[in-house]
């Protein structure tokens, strides 16, 4: 995994609370078996019309939308079903930071794990954001500040652990077969359940 | 030593490593079931990592999200229509047969949804720690186990290591107290739960289900509301395990037996939080007050009594957004909107008491014209147990549609699905856009309320047909 150390972006803002991964993803894109190219099915069901046509309503439709890199969406966004192809279509579509006043545990979980950054800040700081579409913030991973274009920087809480192995692109998995030697004594000591 | 809650306790049993500030625990998984949809790139992962599937003893694969219900398809008399689940099936089977996983494949008769499959085989058990690449793995909580859903990343992290890094969650008391009225499930309850709590009341925590309402429950009804506790946001969802959970274990295939039944009994009895244990946060719930609950957004919390109006949304943006999605308004009345499909199953209400539940109200009575009610047990256990019971037989001749296991219209992914702008009825878990197909609009509810709504073919309140 490449290290991140910041994502310099404008924003592009989804106003709207409890956006779950079935509008990320629906499940009929699902039937993959690899983690490429879902970027195109992202939020299928509200960018593209029934006959397939893109619905030029939609905000990731919008001409100034296009090479944001930053989502911004109200509260509780990822939440529901555990599907890492949520995160997955997101960055495949060029999405690398989320904010919101609350991230659901497994997105956050998921999206950590892929390098992409879940951002939760306060509802002022958030109401901010929801008010100026189009802004250019830098998510800073090593300090775990948000900075805003009126010079406000706030911190936001993150994980040491996720955000460590995220700055050095270390992989997780790597370091849970280091602890090899601690889960062969946990069996032995556990022989039944 | 300082009291702890039922889900500390099991967790704590399972730290191979605890946590510090700077790193999560590393937590122990005794079980990991597996299926065709979030586990293809995870053994792409071990494959190329040149890794084993390192207990393959402790995992246990299956398909069931993207499987056909149509005979013909399940047996391979004809293709399976969508080409890409095909592909996955075949994928799982490849998957299981090079890494040495225990799979029940399509044709098995031991198949089916792997939330209900567990439980029955009696592989769910107290105290365990058990993951699955479905949020709805909380449905395993039911017999106070501490299970939860994980991302494919993840998967791979279990199969390679038996482990997962995990940070602590936080406690959550849901204690319900009182009777459930006539008419009034699981299903009902959870439902009510939701809606107390929110969509995402329950982020960062795990529900403990305690108090008097609970204990009275079977472990089908514990598992319908275990089943549901991610959809409040929580992480698991927890019941202390008791006789009924000790007399539904017994005697099933992987339950252990003789000694080795004694030892764990033994180990089981004291899986109960301390009666001074404290939680991070609680809240009461009065079973006597609550009614047949229903939907009527796109999120589970949208729920009212099957009697009540629709709240107004007062200009919301958001609960305007559902309501435009729902074709709904405000202030209307729930009871006597058309349905168009009424689905019965999935992993939330797919067992064999759900089934007798709706069995009860479609006896001596036929589907409405024009309503598809589409009955998909929750595993071929199920549907033979229903079969030998005479429940598909009440099915047939009310005029329902009687398949082979899987999660079916839950999700539509597999071939059933709801039709743009019309009404589901759905003994589901979700009722997000789009969730049984582009379009579809879901209204959740008990198989109760499912197969009332499915004669009248409105919104019916069950306790007029019982």
């Amino acid at each position: 995994m490449q290290p991140l150390k910041r994502v310099h972006s404008r924003t592009v803002v989804l106003p709207l609370t409890n956006v779950d991964t079935d509008q990320i993803i629906p499940a009929r894109f699902l039937t993959t078996t690899t983690r490429e190219g879902l970027g195109r099915q992202l939020f299928s069901d509200w960018r593209y019309r029934a006959d397939g046509t893109q619905n030029a309503d939609f905000v990731l439709n919008r001409p100034e939308a296009r090479g944001c890199e930053v989502l911004v969406a109200g509260r509780n966004f990822g939440c529901g079903s555990s599907r890492e192809h949520a995160p997955w279509a997101l960055l495949d579509y060029g999405i690398r930071a989320v904010i919101s006043t609350e991230i659901a545990d497994i997105f956050r979980g998921n999206a950590l794990k892929n390098g992409l950054l879940p951002v939760t800040v306060d509802e002022s700081i958030a109401a901010w954001l929801l008010a100026h579409p189009g802004a250019s913030v830098t998510v800073d991973l090593e300090s775990a500040s948000l900075a805003l274009p009126t010079g406000v920087s706030v911190a936001f809480q993150i994980d040491a652990f996720a955000r460590h192995c995220l700055l050095h692109g270390i992989d997780q998995l790597g370091y849970l077969r280091g602890k090899l030697p601690e889960i062969e004594r946990y069996e032995s000591m556990h022989a039944s359940s | 030593m300082t009291a702890s809650t039922l889900f500390e306790k099991v967790w704590q049993a399972h730290e191979v490593v605890p946590e510090t500030a700077d790193a999560p625990a590393v937590l122990y998984i005794d079980l990991h079931l597996v299926h065709e949809v979030t586990s293809p790139q995870a053994f792409s992962a071990l494959r190329s990592l040149q890794l084993p599937v390192r207990r393959p003893d402790r995992t246990l694969a299956t398909m069931d999200h993207s499987t056909p219900t149509l005979s013909d398809q399940v047996f391979g008399r004809v293709p399976i229509k969508v080409d890409a689940a095909a592909k996955q099936v075949r994928q799982l089977e490849q998957n299981a047969a090079e890494f040495g996983v225990e799979l029940f494949g399509l044709k098995d008769a031991r198949r089916g949804i792997v939330h209900v499959i567990s439980p029955e085989l009696g592989a769910s058990r107290p105290g365990m720690t058990i993951v699955c690449g479905d949020s709805h793995t909380s449905t395993h909580g039911a017999f106070g186990a501490l299970a939860f859903g994980i991302g494919s990343t993840e998967v791979g992290h279990v199969l390679a290591t038996q482990c997962l890094l995990q940070r602590k969650p936080k406690t959550f008391a849901v204690n319900v107290e009182g009777r459930l009225t006539a008419g009034v499930t699981a299903k009902d309850l959870i439902l009510a739960i939701i809606g107390r709590v929110g969509v995402s009341g329950g982020t960062g925590h795990v529900f403990e289900y305690r108090g008097s309402t609970i204990r009275a429950l079977s472990m089908e009804e514990r598992m319908t509301v275990c089943n549901m506790s991610i959809e409040a946001g929580a992480r698991a969802g927890m019941i202390a395990p008791d006789e009924i959970t000790f007399d539904y274990l017994k005697g099933r295939p992987r339950a252990p037996a003789g000694r080795d039944w004694d030892l764990a009994f033994e180990r089981w009895t004291l899986l109960k939080s301390d009666a001074d244990a404290a939680f991070d946060r609680c809240v009461d719930i009065d079973a006597a007050a609550i009614e047949p609950m229903i939907t009527y957004g796109t999120n589970p919390g949208m729920v009212v009594p099957i009697t009540a109006a629709i709240p107004d949304s007062a200009g919301d943006a958001v609960a305007d957004k559902a309501l435009g999605y729902m074709g709904f308004h405000g202030g209307d009345a729930m009871l006597g909107k058309p349905v168009n499909t009424v689905f019965i199953g999935s992993c939330t209400n797919g067992r064999l008491t759900d089934l007798q539940a709706a069995a009860t109200v479609l006896k001596g009575r036929k589907v409405a014209a024009g309503v598809h009610l589409l009955i998909v047990p929750g595993s071929q256990q199920v549907k033979r147990d229903a079969e030998a019971a005479g429940l598909a037989d009440i099915f047939k001749t009310a005029g329902a549609d009687w398949r082979e296991s899987g999660c079916s219209m839950c999700l539509g992914m597999n071939g059933d699905t709801v039709a743009a702008g019309q009404y589901s009825l759905s003994t589901s878990n979700r009722n997000f856009e789009g969730r049984q197909g582009a379009g579809a609009r879901t209204l959740l509810a008990s198989p109760l309320t499912a197969a009332a709504s499915a004669v009248r073919g409105r919104i019916t309140d069950p306790r007029e047909l019982m």
